[in-house]
């Protein structure tokens, strides 16, 4: 057991290399961050001064090395736009993604599971027919698009909604949300309902077919012979096994809602780490973008971590080295 | 056409908005300041945020002329000294009293070097080499090697900040928080919430008189639609850089004002002037030996294949204005009857028959697609214009941060201090943001030297030396009388010989709800104390 | 997703499972609809009234005309014109040709390349199987927005660019589903027969394991290509992945926004509809592809 799991804490540990090597390298080969913020009047001594300044004059495999060195004590540098530490700057804007992103979440599972149930338990319906369509269509549509025709019937021809920003935050816990007022709330609804369109449409076709095969497993038949009311069969015992599934793949494209944030967040100007991605992208903010991916792929990296180490006390089968399928 | 428009003012719209009795103004602007170090950089975003909290010694006027700022005048003693007198009884925001110590420590502070500051305007202290002594509590001298005209536009450019306040703190952090950001300006710092706002309050102490707004918050909405959609439906008071393709109805709309003037910047086109251009070929695909763009007939006949009235109605919804001078009028460096050249595509074939490419040739376009009003838009009409008199013209748009990287060193024989450009034809734009020509002559015009300074802006290679003879001189000329007419010299034999392809001035558009009324700048920045309400 | 790892079983002939497809009315629309578009887009150089790439045909003075309009020289554009005088309907043929290719293109080298990398892992199991998966699982576990969002700031513009940033979120879909169908199939007999014929390990792969494989891949390859199109109408959008002079669908519709508050809607709307409809066609043969070829979904 505990061999299993050095090897893998030292598998993660190469993949995090690794991983700092192709990023850090592979953002050193655009442009010059120099010539962005140097104003025109600016000449070759003031740009050679700027350029020492940022540590740009030495070579790539030393500046590499300078920030491995700070990486190892935490330290992944400062923004070259905001001159704050890049790790301080995603955390003061990763509360306003995450609060999309769970937001998000929550609207697709309460929207979701209703309809899902509702085209899982009477599949030949007209209404059912229509939730289905309505699940492609939620499934196809280009999230981005979606934003756009959002802003422009919502807010800018019926003038219910709030086209830009978040709103009044309240602070918990030393973290700001916005989903604890009025007008948070207000200004949250568009872009969380535009981010949970895709999930909204895979929690339908997720939770109907999850109907489809428990109601007409044993136990459903043995509780509905019971004389148990069908209400009380649904909430509780379809309910129970379809959430598992639905759970399970949710937590593993959570993360993807997450990046997907990067495109509703540029549409909506929400101040979280997406737009900040954008934005730093725009300027070429070099430690930015590092420190923004260094810290996906770490996150990403002691997930897949953990779910293993999970799995392998849950089944002892994965530690003799079949990866499952 | 009318504008899709909230049908009906709901409660939901009253909600998005402060309720108080308090005078604030919104505005939502395409950048975000990205400090509040004043120091820090020298763009425009930063700067019209900072502005509000600092001032400089020298203020400019909305022509980008220099007026007394924190200075209350200012004059050359001789040939190398200039005497600036401050303003008496100004206050910082935390009530200390305002005097030369808080001068001096900002240039020393400047001088000494803003650690990670990606932009910092420090290097307007060595144009000139600079030094600066203490005369009295109210009075500076500043010193140069040589003469030098431009010391008053350079302090512009310079914000003063509280010794007190800003001693010993890091840059940047503490500025952002509050803690050094403590001016003189006509607002004090009150929230920076990066990517979201930043928000200044009134100064019921400012010099210069009554301040109208008593909050003013800034929101960064960067696409351009979202930023109109943000003051249709009431988000935002006011934006900057309205989509221009909405200017018209904007304009006739009753909901809405839109404030107009001609920028300082202008867009042209700067032909690569090297033996061999790699993105110029003839109509088989090799390259030209000589290269065409050396013959200044070609240069015209580009210059004429331009329509550039077509781009202005066209493209830029009206706001532009077509030129052939370097610096718009009312700046230092004018030069009256250098009109932009006209629609004459007959003309420019001839020109090219006459130098000897009546068959045309190839040529590629690089510009930027997010740096400049409608940039790539402009790169596509220029390409249709030149491909219809026989120069088949690829427009190759790209992002400014892969742009400016390749224009001014992107050729593989650039070495360490010495940047070789690879467009062969590209767009950029230059401002002329102290309201005076000699740093746009110099700049621009000015034969290529990295040890000087001079033509750090010329990107083609251009080099007349009856230019540089008086460029070089301009920079040493302290009588104005004197220094306007040899740059006009300048200017005028550059234009003439097409050193470069002037497009036109930009127009910078304001675009805010009925009831407001905003008295716009040449320099693009977007100041609060220039709003006011009208109703 | 994972919806698609699990083995089909295939049942019937050829003609039996085409007959069994045609059965649902939507499938044979979306069939219809998808391959109408594909000869539009690939026909665009013969059919399109105007060529969009040749900038002499583009005339500025043009520009915004709403449909049906005229031009100066006596053509009609009957979708309109967009903001550079590009006549729309031209514009938007060549537009779905550049997103077909992208989604095609892109589909189809993942799909060779991940299956493979598939057949090598299923077939010579141990560290090499081991190695890939692990690969495949770090390249699953990561947003493929955002792999490829970085992969095209590192490369910058172009069709190349973008089809190599597609296919390397991609590749590993197909990798993951092969091999578990490989492993499936080379546990049968006849792979057991064919080795002990001594048929060489190519031979087995290729002539066997793979052709067992191929209707996973066509639902897989399916599902991908839709995302593939969305993918890149997304990246274009955020001002990465195209040259803004040959615009995709997702371009067009990206650059049309800016209209749309001043009642221009042709500009974007119309490719905007075109996006929709291939992309929900195509998701629509998928599932049905599904349903068909695997009986247990």
């Amino acid at each position: 057991m505990a061999e299993f799991i050095i090897k893998r804490v030292l598998q993660a540990l190469l993949v995090l290399l690794v991983m700092t090597v192709l990023v850090f390298f592979g953002v050193n080969v655009i442009g010059n961050p120099v010539y962005i913020f140097a104003s025109s009047e600016c000449d070759q001594a003031c740009l050679t001064k700027i350029i020492a300044d940022l540590g740009l004059d030495r070579p790539v495999w030393e500046q590499y090395l300078v920030f491995l060195g700070n990486l190892l004590q935490g330290d992944l540098g400062n923004s070259f736009t905001h001159g704050i530490p890049a790790l301080s700057l995603i955390f003061e804007r990763l509360p306003a993604t995450l609060e999309l992103a769970f937001a998000a979440l929550v609207l697709a599972l309460v929207i979701g599971l209703p309809l899902g149930m509702r085209a899982g338990l009477k599949p030949e319906a007209f209404s059912s027919r229509c939730i289905m369509a309505f699940s492609m269509i939620g499934f196809s549509l280009p999230v981005f698009w979606i934003g756009l025709i959002m802003i422009l019937v919502f807010s800018v021809q019926l003038g219910w909604m709030p086209s830009i920003g978040r709103g009044d935050t309240v602070e918990v816990f030393g973290t700001e949300f916005s989903f604890l007022t009025l007008n948070g709330l207000h200004h949250l609804a568009m872009p969380a309902f535009t981010l949970s369109l895709i999930m909204m449409a895979m929690v339908i076709r997720l939770t109907r077919a999850g109907m489809r095969e428990v109601l007409f497993a044993d136990y459903i038949k043995f509780a509905r012979a019971n004389g148990i009311r069908e209400r009380r069969i649904l909430s509780a015992h379809v309910m129970k096994n379809i959430l598992i599934p639905i759970v399970t793949v949710l937590g593993m494209e959570f993360g993807g809602v997450i990046a997907f944030a990067v495109v509703v967040e540029s549409i909506f100007s929400w101040p979280g780490v997406g737009k900040m991605l954008i934005d730093a992208i725009g300027v070429l903010d070099r430690p930015l973008i590092v420190a923004y991916l260094i810290f996906v792929v770490f996150m990403f990296v002691i997930l897949n971590l953990l779910v293993d180490i999970l799995y392998s006390i849950l089944d002892p089968r994965v530690r003799l080295g079949d990866s499952p399928t | 056409m009318k504008f899709w428009k909230p049908g009906l003012l709901c409660a939901a719209v009253m909600l998005a908005m402060p309720v108080a009795a308090q005078e604030v103004l919104t505005i939502g602007v395409r950048s975000e300041a990205s400090s509040l170090d004043p120091h820090w950089t020298q763009l425009s975003a930063d700067v019209q945020v900072q502005e509000h909290i600092f001032e400089k010694l020298v203020a400019l006027d909305s022509a980008s002329q220099p007026i007394p700022g924190l200075a209350a005048s200012w004059q050359p003693l001789d040939d190398t000294t200039w005497e600036f007198k401050l303003r008496e009884g100004v206050q910082w925001h935390d009530g200390e009293a305002f005097n030369a110590d808080d001068v001096i420590f900002t240039f020393d502070r400047l001088r000494g070097g803003i650690s990670g500051a990606p932009a910092s305007p420090a290097f307007q202290l060595e144009k000139g080499s600079k030094q600066w002594t203490k005369v009295d509590d109210y009075t500076i001298h500043i010193t140069t090697d040589g003469p030098y005209p431009t010391v008053a536009e350079d302090l512009a450019m310079l914000p003063i900040v509280a010794e007190h306040a800003a001693r010993g703190v890091t840059e940047s952090v503490d500025f952002n928080s509050g803690q050094a950001a403590i001016g003189t300006g006509p607002f004090l710092f009150e929230e920076y919430s990066p990517g979201n706002r930043v928000t200044v309050k009134k100064n019921p102490n400012w010099w210069g008189g009554e301040v109208e707004w008593d909050q003013v918050v800034f929101r960064p909405i960067t696409q351009d639609a979202s930023r109109l959609a943000a003051l249709l439906n009431g988000d935002v008071d006011m934006i900057d850089y309205p989509p221009t393709i909405d200017l018209p109805q904007l304009q006739e709309d009753p909901d809405f004002t839109v404030s107009t003037i001609s920028s300082d910047r202008l867009i042209y086109l700067m032909p690569g002037y090297k033996h061999v251009e790699r993105f110029i070929t003839d109509n088989d695909g090799n390259v030209m030996v000589p290269n065409p763009m050396r013959d200044w007939r070609v240069r015209k006949a580009l210059s004429l294949a331009v329509n550039r009235e077509a781009i202005r109605d066209r493209v830029m919804g009206g706001a532009s204005l077509p030129a052939k001078n370097i610096v718009p009028p009312g700046f230092f460096g004018y030069v009256e009857g250098l009109e932009a050249d006209p629609y004459d595509p007959e003309q420019a074939q001839a020109l090219l028959n006459e130098a000897g490419y009546g068959d045309g040739f190839r040529i590629t376009l690089h510009g930027p697609n997010d740096r400049y009003i409608n940039d790539a838009r402009i790169l596509e009409a220029v390409a249709q214009m030149w491909s219809r008199v026989g120069i088949t013209t690829e427009v190759d748009a790209m992002p400014r941060n892969i742009f400016f990287s390749r224009l001014i060193r992107g050729d593989e024989l650039s070495m360490p201090g010495f940047d070789v450009p690879e467009f062969s034809m590209s767009m950029t734009g230059w401002g002329t943001v102290a309201g005076e020509a000699t740093y746009t002559v110099s700049g621009t015009l000015e034969t290529y030297n990295a040890a000087t300074g001079g033509g750090n802006g010329n990107f083609g290679r251009y080099s007349n030396p009856e230019i540089d003879a008086r460029s070089v001189l301009a920079k040493r000329t302290i009588d104005p009388e004197t220094r306007l007419a040899i740059l006009q010299e300048a200017i005028t034999i550059g234009m003439e010989d097409y050193a470069y392809i002037p497009i036109h001035f930009q127009v910078n558009n304001w675009a805010m709800k009925a009831g407001l009324e905003h008295q716009p700048r040449t320099n693009e920045r977007t100041l609060a104390t220039e709003v006011s309400r009208v109703d | 997703m994972s919806l698609t790892s699990s083995v089909p079983i295939v049942a019937g002939s050829p003609r039996d499972l085409a007959k069994r497809f045609m059965s649902v009315p939507s499938a044979v629309i979306a069939l219809a609809v998808f391959l109408g578009f594909c000869l539009l887009g690939f026909g665009a150089p013969l059919i399109a009234p105007q060529n969009p790439y040749d900038l002499r045909q583009v005339d500025i003075l043009d520009s915004l005309l709403p449909p049906g309009s005229q031009s100066f020289t006596g053509m009609t554009y009957w979708l309109g014109t967009d903001g550079q005088g590009r006549d729309m309907l031209s514009a938007m043929l060549y537009g779905i040709r550049i997103s077909l290719i992208v989604g095609l293109l892109s589909g189809f080298l993942a799909l060779i390349f991940g299956t493979m990398v598939g057949l090598v892992a299923a077939y010579r199991r141990g560290w090499v199987d081991t190695l890939l998966m692990r690969i495949v699982d770090l390249q699953l576990s990561f947003p493929t927005i955002l792999v490829a969002l970085i992969l095209l700031v590192i490369l910058g513009r172009g069709v190349d660019k973008i089809i190599f940033a597609l296919v390397v979120v991609q590749w590993a879909y197909f990798a993951r589903t092969v091999r578990g169908v490989a492993l499936v199939e080379g546990a049968r007999e006849y792979v057991d027969a064919a080795r002990g014929l001594r048929l060489g390990g190519l031979r087995i792969l290729l002539g066997h394991i793979l052709p067992n494989c191929l209707p996973t891949m066509l639902v897989v390859a399916t599902m991908q290509m839709a995302m593939a199109i969305s993918l890149e109408a997304t990246l274009s959008f955020l001002g990465l992945g195209l040259p803004p002079t040959r615009p995709s669908l997702g371009l067009l519709i990206a650059n049309g926004f800016d209209y749309l508050q001043s009642g221009r809607y042709w500009i974007s709307v119309l490719p905007g509809l075109v996006l929709l409809a291939i992309i929900i066609s195509a998701n629509v043969l998928g599932d049905r592809l599904r349903d068909v070829l695997n009986p247990r979904l």
